[in-house]
Formats: structure tokens, sequence, C-alpha cells
């Protein structure tokens, strides 16, 4: 397969499990469904397989890969093969002694999440009191000589908090600091009118954060994802469907992106029936949006589409129940209403509160 | 940190190093080194490879240059320093050393 289409980093979702309930998770609406139908040996050879395709970067995600207990194991697996190993944690549960055997394992990177700058609001979009365990992990991550990334998604309720959020990475010490907007799938979406922000809350908020990037070039890498729902075109989501990213689901589906497999009429395959690289290089699932064959106008003849490759998959489907549109957040899209009549509805105060991410399906609003 | 965008003096006789979160690896596709940190990475070119391999923090920045300067002798001297200099300060740029240079 030619180089336009080389793994570089694979996304191991190690399960859906996790103690916290945010309202803003992007785990399936439906992840109860999905257990953690991969062993140890599964993994370690979904790792080898991934480095052979060109894979460098690993993120250890989830849900929470802590309540993986095989997760020493999976480290020391990734670094055999030279993988740079990311983890990505809410830090809980974890203890300073299991963080600490980490270390000599190889352990790249360590991401931790909090929600906001102070416990009542972190801990409300958490669901779950975690705040000052989170900075007592973060605290951790440097005493023990690990590289932080604080990482902090951004909806109406923090978006006026980032001074106060950029003070807290400079006083844990934070390597990279990412403060990413909400992207509108799985449970974001579902709480979207409680958590769109405003175009002026979102103007003061990149101000803060491009003063803050300039400030500290050099020291503390700040990066700020603007959601899509406020940009004229859409972002390269995922650097392209089937392009750059290998997703590998708890139950060993491997996707182009966390969400694929919500969407219907997909086929995705099972790392347990088929080598990776069969996968990657032929499973319909994949193939179905690669390339520009199946572009609709405007797409097809627009000069940006080998920018963004015309926006999220998912995004289309679940705002116009066609996977094959035009990404409705480019404003050049027929379907560019749904995103107006959002925003038109954050300038007024939410009228419900959030539901919490639990196993049991939402009721889709 | 740079003030004003005004490029960093790197001093000859500091000892650069990589900063923890940066890792290198050989990339077997590309035959080309990566410089590898969170969510991202740098292709080096065989020279930025060179360059970023010395930098453990026992060699000064004055040594790099020589050695460089060594093995690629068919460049001139001052060249092969320019290369050095304007690499370690895209390192520093991207906070990818070990505190200040
Ligand atoms: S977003 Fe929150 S609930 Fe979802 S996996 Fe991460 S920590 Fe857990
Ligand atoms: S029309 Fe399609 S390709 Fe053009 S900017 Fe919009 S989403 Fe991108």
């Amino acid at each position: 397969m030619s180089d336009e289409y080389r793994p570089y980093t694979l996304v191991a979702e190690l399960t859906y499990r996790c103690p916290l309930r945010c309202v803003y998770c992007s785990n399936p609406v439906d992840y109860g469904r999905h257990t953690d139908g991969l062993d140890t040996a599964d993994w370690l050879r979904v790792f080898r397989e991934a480095e052979e395709l060109g894979v460098v970067q690993l993120h250890l995600t989830g849900g929470e890969p802590l309540l993986r207990d095989d997760l020493e194991a999976l480290i020391e697996g990734a670094r055999a093969v030279d993988l740079y190993t990311n983890l990505i944690t809410s830090g809980i549960p974890l203890s300073r002694e299991r963080l600490a055997r980490l270390r000599p394992l190889g352990l790249d990177n360590v991401q931790v999440s909090i929600q906001d700058v102070a416990a009542p609001s972190s801990d409300r979009i958490a669901g779950l009191r975690a705040f000052e365990r989170k900075l007592e992990v973060a605290r951790w991550v440097k005493e023990l000589g690990f590289p932080l990334t604080l990482n902090v998604v951004l909806h109406r309720e923090n978006l006026g908090h980032i001074e106060e959020i950029v003070a807290l990475a400079e006083a844990l010490a934070a390597d990279r600091l990412e403060l990413a907007n909400t992207q509108y799938v799985g449970w974001a979406l579902v709480n979207r009118r409680a958590l769109l922000p405003t175009a002026a809350q979102l103007d003061e908020a990149r101000r803060a954060s491009a003063a803050a990037h300039a400030r500290l070039r050099g020291k503390m890498e700040v990066l700020f994802v603007m959601p899509d729902y406020y940009s004229e075109f859409p972002k390269a989501c995922m650097d392209g469907w089937g392009r750059r990213f290998l997703v590998v689901s708890p139950d060993g589906l491997v996707l182009p992106c966390h969400a694929a497999h919500t969407l219907p009429g997909l086929v995705f395959e099972n790392v347990k029936d088929r080598p990776l690289e069969a996968i990657w290089r032929d499973s319909p699932g994949f193939n179905a949006f690669r390339g520009e064959a199946w572009m609709p106008e405007p797409c097809k003849s627009c000069e940006r589409r080998a920018i963004d490759f015309g926006g999220c998959r998912c995004q289309a489907f679940y705002l116009t129940r066609n996977a094959a549109a035009t990404d409705p957040a480019c404003s050049l899209s027929p379907d560019h209403g749904l995103i107006e009549s959002a925003r038109q509805q954050a300038l007024s105060a939410p009228d419900g509160g959030f539901e919490y991410r639990t196993p049991r399906p939402a009721a889709r609003k | 940190m740079g003030t004003g965008g005004r490029p960093r003096v790197i001093a000859l006789d500091s000892r650069p190093r990589l900063a923890a979160k940066a890792r290198i690896r050989f990339d077997r596709k590309t035959a080309r080194y990566l410089l590898l940190y969170p969510e991202r990475g740098l292709v080096l070119n065989p020279t930025a490879a060179d360059i970023a391999t010395l930098c453990t923090g026992e060699h000064t920045v004055h040594a790099i240059v020589e050695r460089l300067a060594e093995k690629y002798a068919s460049q001139p001297r001052e060249q092969v320093e320019r290369e050095v200099m304007s690499f370690l300060a895209t390192l520093a740029e991207r906070g990818l050393m070990q505190g200040e240079p």
C-alpha cells in the first residue's frame, strides 16, 4: 500500500470501563455492549503488527487503561518494539507505587485529564469526586520523572477559565497542555445543549490560549483545538479516514476512528480474525471513505478536499443520518443549517441538565 | 524563552540535552530517524539525526560542531556550524531541549 496510507499512531482502547462518568465522553453511547475481548497476548501481537505497518506512536487509552491489570506487560511489550508509549488516563485508580513501576518499563509520557480548575466544577463534569486525586497523580507524574501532558476538554462551563487552567498547568510543571474543545460525538452529542459554547466565549478563550502559547513557547506546549461547530471548514478528522490512525476497540475491532463502529452499514474486522496488515489494507470499512470516489458535491469539486477530506464521517452521520454526506460543520454543506441552529441555541442558557455516561444506552435526543 | 521572536543565542560551551519527552528512533519505512514526542514526530535528515543523537548533555555545542565538521568534511565548517545552530534553535523552540539552551 502506498505511503498515502501509512498508520503512524495506534490508539489502543484497552477497555471502555471507567470509574468516571464524563458528560463529554467520546466512547460510544452503547459502550456497555463492547466487553474487554482482547487478552495480553492479543494486544502484544497488535502492537507488533502495528509497528510493522509503520506505527511509531501508541496511545494506551480507554475508558480507563489503569483498570487493566496487565498494563505493565503491555507497556513493556510496546517498548520492546520501540513504540513511543503514551498513557492517557484520568489518574483513577492509581497508587504512587504502581506509577513508579511503570517508569523502568519505559513508559514515555503520561497524559492526565482534569475537567476544570476547581473540585466542584471539575467533579460535576466527571460525575465523580476525583479532582484532588487527579492533581496528586499529576504531581507524582513529574516527581517520578515522566513528562506530563495535562488535558482539559473545553465547553461552555469551563471556557472562561483558560488563564486559571494555564496557571495550574504551570504550577504542575506540565510539558504540554491540551485545551481541546469538545467534539460532539458519543456522550458529548447527547449533552450538546448543555456543553456547546457561544462564539463570544470561544473568541475570548482563543485569545487567552494564544497569549499563553506565545508566553510559554519553548517551555510548555500549549495547544488549543477549535470546535468545528465554529469553523468555516471542518477539520481533517483523524488526518483522513484510514490514512494515519488505527484505533482498536476493547473487543478487537480495527477502526479508522473512535466512533466508526457506531456507523450502520460499515463492516469492520476483528484483530482476532485476520492480521492487522490485511485489515488495514482491504477491510471494507477502511476502504469505504478512502480516496475521493465516495464524495458528494460540494466536496467532489472543492479545492479543499485534499486538505480536510470532506470532514468527519461520524459527524455527518449523526447529524444527517448519511455517513457519506459533506460534514455539516462545513459552511458549504447543504446541511449547515443544523450547525447554525445549534449555535443559535447556544445563545440562550441550556434548559436541561447533564446526562452522565452510563453503560445503559442513553435515550437519544 | 525567546524574547519577541529574536533568534536564540546558543552558547558554544553549553551542553544541549534533549527534553525527557523526546526520543529518537529509526524508521524502516523511510530509512530516516524520527524524533518522537507526545502526539508528534519530526523527520530528521541525516545531519539533524547526528546532532540530535549528540544532544545527551555530555557534549558542548562546540564539540558537536567539531564532530559534524569531521564527518561531513566536504562541507565548509561555517555551513556545518550554521546547521547545528539552526537545528538546536528549532529544538529549543519546540520545547524539545532540557532547560535553557
Ligand atoms: S472521558 Fe471521562 S468517562 Fe470517558 S473514558 Fe475518559 S475519563 Fe472515563
Ligand atoms: S465542501 Fe467538502 S471538501 Fe470542501 S471544505 Fe467543505 S467539507 Fe471540505
